[in-house]
């Protein structure tokens, strides 16, 4: 069923029976990886995981093993599990937490030896109710089956765990806001550099911040080695990743395919089953509302971080969102921006100011009262956002929030100026 | 208007002693108290503060930041529609729009009896089965306008009690040790000898294999909540291997 032979790893329990219990987990070969890890040395895991070249699966895409390598000298270190998830159409840790909590913890505790970790935190977005019982429920197991704990398989290796449940705040994704909130503060991001949370990070201790996918590969890489990943996929993007594909398609859903290798086409014809009603495809949004939008002309794209970040746009968090023909791209646009504007921490000028203006300028077209200078205004606040207009964007803020609120904008203004235009004219939507 | 029970104090503590630093207890406990009330009440919010050594001003002001918590009281389902671009594609906002008529409230508002607080957000994260909502943070799919009016009146009915529990509960799924790795911290608080209960297993899946599955949630079997009840019990030590 797959395009590519690539066998899925990190969904390739989801579906069984009850996948969430420690039963279940270890009738399928669970906690494999972490005994191997165990009689292994942290450098040889790090290295394992260098080899792999796994990149962080949370949105930029950072080399895994480099990231803990990168760690400041100093004790305590901490690891913090990046379960936050809420990027706009994304959906895929949702779905890991819910149906196999064991594999992240799991992979937690592989990560914590390997960067000699003294405390893990696993923050689960609020929202997600069934998905904090799952963990936790997963973590009791766990401690009382001795993969958590003191003497951690009767190695010398000991660890805690602790679930930690959002609130409700975007902001609170982005890493060092995630600290923050972990703090029991405000989700308001810190200043990087110079301070990346790998020197500065949680309580001030160096700190490993990873996204719950990224840590659920760890133990199919530990097992099978990081050969084996790298062997998977092409260049830089090695490995399966989920790809949460959403909008116009006939069967939306999280589906794990072998990176480079399989392109944006294949998602929306093969896994996707085609577009609604036989429609056509009019642009889509390649890694999650921050992104830069495609044509249909970048349909046959591969699923590579370099290949999407060459052409101007992201795979981001893997959402891959598909408008048909029948889309009004300016109420596309203008609803993404709300949901910048409403998410902005209000920290940065640029960000807090600039959304608002760009919602509202957006909102005036929508409605059917805008004006045609407005087009030329929207390109110029947001090129105050993020000067140039170019992605990956100059960045006059704190964190990179600000910048990805022209990415719908801009797109659908370069896109589609005409259909902006008409909407305007006309002073309602073409497509009725 | 209450303060936290003795047994949520009991809780609070055994919470707070899972962290480094008290503080970082805080969203934790103001989950604890909007569980025990159903929103944040100022004896709640004051009763907080003084467990975590705050200002009132301090934890209403870290409150306020995050969308989940309620300074004033809401409805008995907290219905939550989303409208970002997944859901906008298809058909959340004429869920909102439906939703808003069948329940005679407007987005923001509750009904006068007191049942339903309506209100848009942002993604979900189930967009691979839009349009869709939650109530009480319990996950919807595939939300037809039949299907709206059939979970409003299962709710208002109390049908759905075991699904759907009170607003403000989050995790019926205690932890069963306190910290065992022997990580020394300052002003840690002495782990009390957390609570061996062994929990109800959480609900069946609602989304199920999101793998392209669009599965309607409440075709979910409910059998999978009864199993392994029992398989959760812990110990302090953390049995080995
Ligand atoms: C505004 C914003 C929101 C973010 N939201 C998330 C999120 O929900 N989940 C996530 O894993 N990473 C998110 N990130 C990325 C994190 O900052 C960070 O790069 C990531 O958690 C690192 O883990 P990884 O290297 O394993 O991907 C966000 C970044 C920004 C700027
Ligand atoms: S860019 Fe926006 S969200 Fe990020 S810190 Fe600045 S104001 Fe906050
Ligand atoms: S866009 Fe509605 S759940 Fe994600």
């Amino acid at each position: 069923m797959a395009v590519t032979d690539a066998a899925p790893i990190v969904t390739r329990r989801v579906g069984l029976a009850e996948s969430w219990t420690l039963k279940s987990y270890l009738d399928n070969g669970g906690y494999a990886g972490l005994r191997k890890a165990l009689t292994m040395s942290p450098e040889q895991i790090t290295q394992e995981v260098i080899t792999s070249n796994l990149l962080g699966r949370g949105g930029a895409g950072f080399e895994a093993g480099k990231k803990w390598s990168m760690l400041r000298q100093a004790q305590p270190v901490y690891l913090v599990v990046n379960g936050d998830e809420s990027e706009p159409a994304t959906f895929k840790d949702h779905m890991l937490i819910e149906c196999d909590p064991h594999q992240l913890i799991e992979g937690v505790v592989i990560c914590a030896y390997a960067i000699g970790a003294a405390q893990a935190f696993i923050y689960v977005r609020g929202e997600f109710a069934l998905g904090l019982e799952r963990v936790q429920a997963a973590l009791n197991e766990a401690y009382a089956h001795g993969a958590v704990g003191k003497g951690i398989f009767g190695s010398g290796f000991d660890l805690d765990v602790v679930v930690h449940p959002g609130a409700g705040a975007y902001i609170c994704g982005e890493e060092t806001a995630l600290i923050e909130s972990l703090e029991g503060k405000r989700g308001f991001p810190r200043i990087k550099p110079p301070f990346f949370p790998a020197a500065i990070g949680l309580y001030g201790a160096p700190t490993v911040v990873n996204n719950v996918e990224t840590l659920s590969n760890l133990p199919w890489i530990v097992e099978n080695g990081g050969a084996s990943f790298a062997a998977l996929g092409e260049g830089r993007s090695t490995g399966t990743r989920i790809f949460s594909l959403s909008g116009h398609v006939n069967r939306p859903g999280n589906y794990e395919v072998e990176m480079s290798k399989t392109t944006f086409r294949d998602l929306v014809e093969h896994y996707g089953q085609g577009v609604r009603l036989d429609r056509q495809v009019k642009a889509f949004i390649p890694g999650g509302a921050s992104a830069p939008w495609f044509g249909p002309d970048q349909l046959d794209m591969p699923l590579s971080q370099e290949q999407v970040g060459a052409a101007g746009s992201m795979l981001g968090s893997g959402a891959v969102t598909i408008m048909d023909d029948t889309t009004c791209m300016v109420r596309a646009a203008w609803r993404i921006t709300r949901f910048f504007h409403r998410e902005s921490c209000g920290q940065c000028t640029p960000c807090r100011e600039g959304s608002g203006w760009v919602e509202k300028i957006m909102r005036r077209i929508e409605e059917g009262a805008g004006r045609e200078e407005d087009l030329d205004l929207l390109l110029d606040v947001c090129d105050n956002i993020a000067p140039g207009l170019s992605w990956p964007p100059q960045q006059t803020t704190i964190c990179v929030l600000g910048p990805s609120i022209p990415s719908s904008v801009v797109s659908g203004i370069r896109m589609f100026r005409d259909e902006f235009l008409l909407h305007i004219k006309e002073g309602a939507c073409p497509h009725g | 208007m209450a303060r936290l029970t003795p047994e949520n104090v009991t809780r609070a503590r055994e919470t707070i002693a899972l962290y480094p630093q008290t503080r970082s207890a805080l969203i934790p406990l103001l989950h604890l108290a909007q569980e025990q009330d159903g929103w944040l009440t100022p004896d709640g919010i004051g009763h907080v503060a003084e467990l975590l050594d705050l200002t009132p001003a301090e934890v209403y002001g870290t409150a306020s930041f995050y969308d989940m918590f309620f300074t004033e009281p809401v409805g008995k389902h907290l219905v939550s529609i989303c409208t970002n671009i997944a859901c906008l594609l298809n058909g959340g906002y004429e869920l909102l729009e439906h939703a808003e008529q069948s329940l005679g409230v407007k987005a923001g508002a509750t009904t006068p009896d007191g049942e339903f607080t309506l209100e848009e957000v942002e993604c979900i994260a189930l967009c691979g089965n839009a349009p869709c909502l939650a109530v009480n943070w319990r996950f919807f799919g595939d939300v037809t306008p039949t299907r709206f009016d059939e979970l409003a009146a299962g709710l208002r009915a109390g049908q759905l009690a075991e699904e759907v529990p009170p607003h403000g509960t989050l995790n019926r799924v205690w932890r069963t040790v306190g910290l065992v790795a022997g990580v020394p911290a300052e002003g840690r608080v002495a782990v009390q000898d957390a609570p061996a209960v062994a929990e109800a297993e959480p609900p069946a899946d609602t989304v199920k294999d999101q793998r392209g599955q669009r599965e309607p949630a409440d075709e979910q079997a409910t059998e999978d909540a009864a199993a392994e009840a029992d398989a959760v019990e812990g110990s302090d030590e953390g049995a080995a291997e």
